[in-house]
């Protein structure tokens, strides 16, 4: 099944023709993802990558049917456009900019609420679900389909740790880069929701770091019943105290957030935790051992 | 980034958050010229990017002039080691010299943003002048806090709770009501990550005061304040990190042996999480990002060389959208530029891997390939204790 998105979403781009934009959307076209068309003001009305072109999200969705929008703006203007996206109703917000001021996003995260947008990032690769959709930055030719299911606050460590997934002969349901920001769209506790709930997916790999406590609330919530097996590596583990590891979330502030607190939280609710990240691909093949053996076929073929 | 206390207290005073009066000096003399127009008793604070400057005896308390002139002799120019500078130290370039105050209370002020939560938190305690982490640890009850949604901002009743737990009275209550209000204005204004005032202090005249103040800012959001901007002291900062934020790299020193160099934040950290795994320690952070030219990674080897400390280079890419030939490339223009006599240890995988391991083979230098991340580590390791 995957989780997010299949072959069925339809994607716009936010900042189409810019470089980034243009770049990347040529690149999931290639790899088969429904990209419908793309959002610049003041070039509605074009055609790029053989797509059209709206000065509005509302526009677009309104011409193209789209529920998926990817965001390659500059981060000075990436709240609004995640804003303008929830607006206009698309039910997946993928938000790839990196540098987005923080307190934007508190604005934002209080707006979401009101709204049924999930946002996804900012500061992340986005998702792919193998072999059906990709949105966002990721190199295709690594992912394979497959039943584990990645969710990670990096971008290139994600990619390593498919590889060696992919090595492994094992595929991937979906995997989500949920960003590297202090406050972000989706949680690890939301992207466990999701595949918890999903039949694809038969184990999780979970990819923290350092700073904040996300990965205690994903600890917490795995020891009260979340029923698949997860493997979790934390980046980190030699960072000085204080100071920002390259991502915004990525600090040790007045002692919390440290590596060494979050693997312990994760090892007493039971979730696989591996210290050295060239062993997450095999790590990976164990766990997925003890997984329920194979996967549920859905028999009304739809969700 | 990180200001002095006396850019913070500029800050404050031009947003109507009373500070003591003073002034800052690079001199001994200037120094000594505002303690004789403040009056005795006086403060000569030195101005260094770390705290436990108090313990480290970088703030003393003048009564006359001579003291003064002891105190500002001793402080400006020496070596201020505290728990936050590290065993190295920091040099006092600059002083604060402020007017000595009447304290009948020293309390604890900050607002910051509660990741957790998603949205600003103001925290306040009783006992001022202690380290925030050490009150609520040994006294959590000691320590108050209350939030403020983004939508509805701040409330009179955010000063109103605060101040009654904090056990003011009525007439510093309006004062705390009014600083706390420019305070939070001051947050969201200049998107701050953290405003703290460790002691705000309560005089015998019932005046509320910043006595210290602090103000760290996200720099995320510095394009949008170049005021701000351009109050970054680089005199502060680690030379090398300087120079590498000039090419945009992101670059943490460590005091390891074992330079690296990788491209992404969270495989950086992973890769020096695994040299520490195989026995060694890491003498860097560096994440060269996405867009990789031959100029950058040629810069990145020229920051990893320059420290003394560094006996071997792992490199480690993973080449997604980065096309690893041009990375092989900036390897080899580098190291043909430079004169590198430390080993250095190449894994090249992804995007035209082939190619960029022809290009480092024929380049006739000395470089060792690895394709597994585990052989690649243990290989630098070995190398940088037999180096």
């Amino acid at each position: 099944m995957s989780i997010l998105i299949d072959g069925n979403s339809r994607v716009i781009v936010q900042g189409f023709t810019g470089r980034e934009g243009s770049f990347h959307a040529a690149q999931m076209i290639e790899y088969g993802t429904r990209v419908v068309g793309g959002v610049t003001p003041g070039k509605g009305g074009q055609m790029h990558l053989e797509r059209p072109v709206f000065h509005t999200v509302a526009e677009a969705v309104r011409e193209t049917g789209a529920d998926v929008s990817v965001i390659f703006v500059p981060a000075a203007f990436a709240a609004d456009a995640i804003i303008e996206a929830a607006l206009s109703d698309i039910r997946l917000i993928v938000c790839i900019s990196e540098g987005v001021p923080a307190l934007d996003m508190v604005k934002v995260k209080s707006f979401l609420g009101t709204t049924r947008s999930r946002l996804i990032g900012p500061n992340c690769p986005g998702v792919i679900s193998p072999g059906k959709c990709k949105v966002g930055i990721m190199p295709a030719r690594i992912h394979r389909p497959g039943r584990v299911g990645i969710v990670s606050r990096s971008g290139t460590l994600t990619y390593v740790a498919v590889d060696q997934i992919s090595g492994e002969g094992l595929g991937q349901s979906t995997c989500i880069g949920i960003g590297g920001d202090p406050i972000i769209g989706t949680s690890f506790v939301d992207a466990l929701e999701l595949f918890g709930a999903d039949e694809q997916t038969a184990a999780v790999v979970m990819i923290g770091e350092i700073g904040g406590s996300m990965e205690e609330q994903a600890a917490e919530f795995i020891g009260k019943g979340f029923a698949k097996p997860v493997l979790s590596f934390i980046a980190g583990q030699t960072a000085p105290p204080g100071r920002r590891m390259g991502h915004a979330g990525a600090i040790i502030s007045g002692g919390r957030g440290t590596a060494a607190e979050k693997m312990a939280v994760l090892r007493e609710h039971g979730v696989h935790v591996v210290e050295n990240p060239a062993e997450i691909g095999r790590a990976a093949r164990r766990i997925l051992g003890q997984a329920p053996g194979r996967i549920a076929k859905s028999k009304e073929g739809g969700r | 980034m990180k200001i002095h206390e006396y850019q913070a207290k500029e800050l404050f005073a031009r947003h109507g958050v009373a500070v003591p009066r003073g002034g800052m000096a690079e001199t001994a003399e200037k120094a000594l010229a505002v303690a004789e127009t403040l009056g005795y008793p006086c403060v000569v604070k030195a101005q260094v990017h770390a705290g436990g400057r108090g313990k480290a005896g970088g703030v003393k308390l003048a009564r006359d002039r001579a003291e003064a002139e002891r105190h500002i002799s001793a402080i400006l120019g020496m070596n201020l080691v505290s728990q936050q500078t590290g065993p190295e130290g920091r040099r006092v370039r600059k002083l604060l010299v402020e007017q000595g105050l009447d304290i009948a209370r020293e309390l604890y002020l900050a607002i910051l943003l509660d990741r957790e939560r998603e949205m600003p938190v103001i925290i306040a305690s009783c006992q001022g002048g202690m380290e925030i982490e050490a009150v609520a640890r040994e006294h959590p009850d000691a320590v108050f806090k209350v939030h403020v949604h983004p939508a509805t901002g701040l409330f009179p009743g955010h000063a109103r709770s605060l101040a009654f737990r904090l056990g003011l009275g009525k007439a510093q209550q309006q004062s705390f009501a009014a600083l706390l209000a420019r305070l939070y204005d001051l947050f969201l204004q200049f998107d701050a990550s953290l405003v703290e005032i460790n002691p705000l202090i309560v005089t015998r005249g019932d005046e509320v005061l910043a006595l210290d103040a602090k103000v760290n800012f996200d720099d995320n959001a510095l394009c949008r304040h170049p005021d701000i901007a351009a109050l970054r002291d680089l005199d502060e900062e680690e030379p090398l990190e300087v120079e590498a934020s000039k090419f945009d790299l992101n670059y943490i020193r460590l005091d390891g042996t074992i330079g690296c160099m990788v491209n992404g934040a969270g495989l950086a950290m992973a890769t020096m999480d695994i040299i520490q795994f195989y026995g060694g320690e890491p003498a860097n952070f560096l994440d060269i990002g996405g867009a990789t030219s031959a100029e950058r990674v040629q810069e990145a080897f020229k920051i990893l060389l320059a420290d003394p400390n560094v006996r071997a280079v792992l490199v480690n890419i993973f080449g997604g959208i980065v096309r690893t030939d041009r990375v092989a490339g900036g390897i080899v223009a580098a190291a043909r530029g430079l004169d590198i006599r430390i080993p250095i240890v190449i894994r090249l995988v992804g995007t035209n891997e082939e190619e960029g391991l022809r290009i480092l083979r024929e380049s006739g230098l000395n470089f060792i390939t690895e394709t597994e991340l585990s052989d690649a580590v243990r290989r630098v390791v070995e190398l940088a204790r037999g180096a």
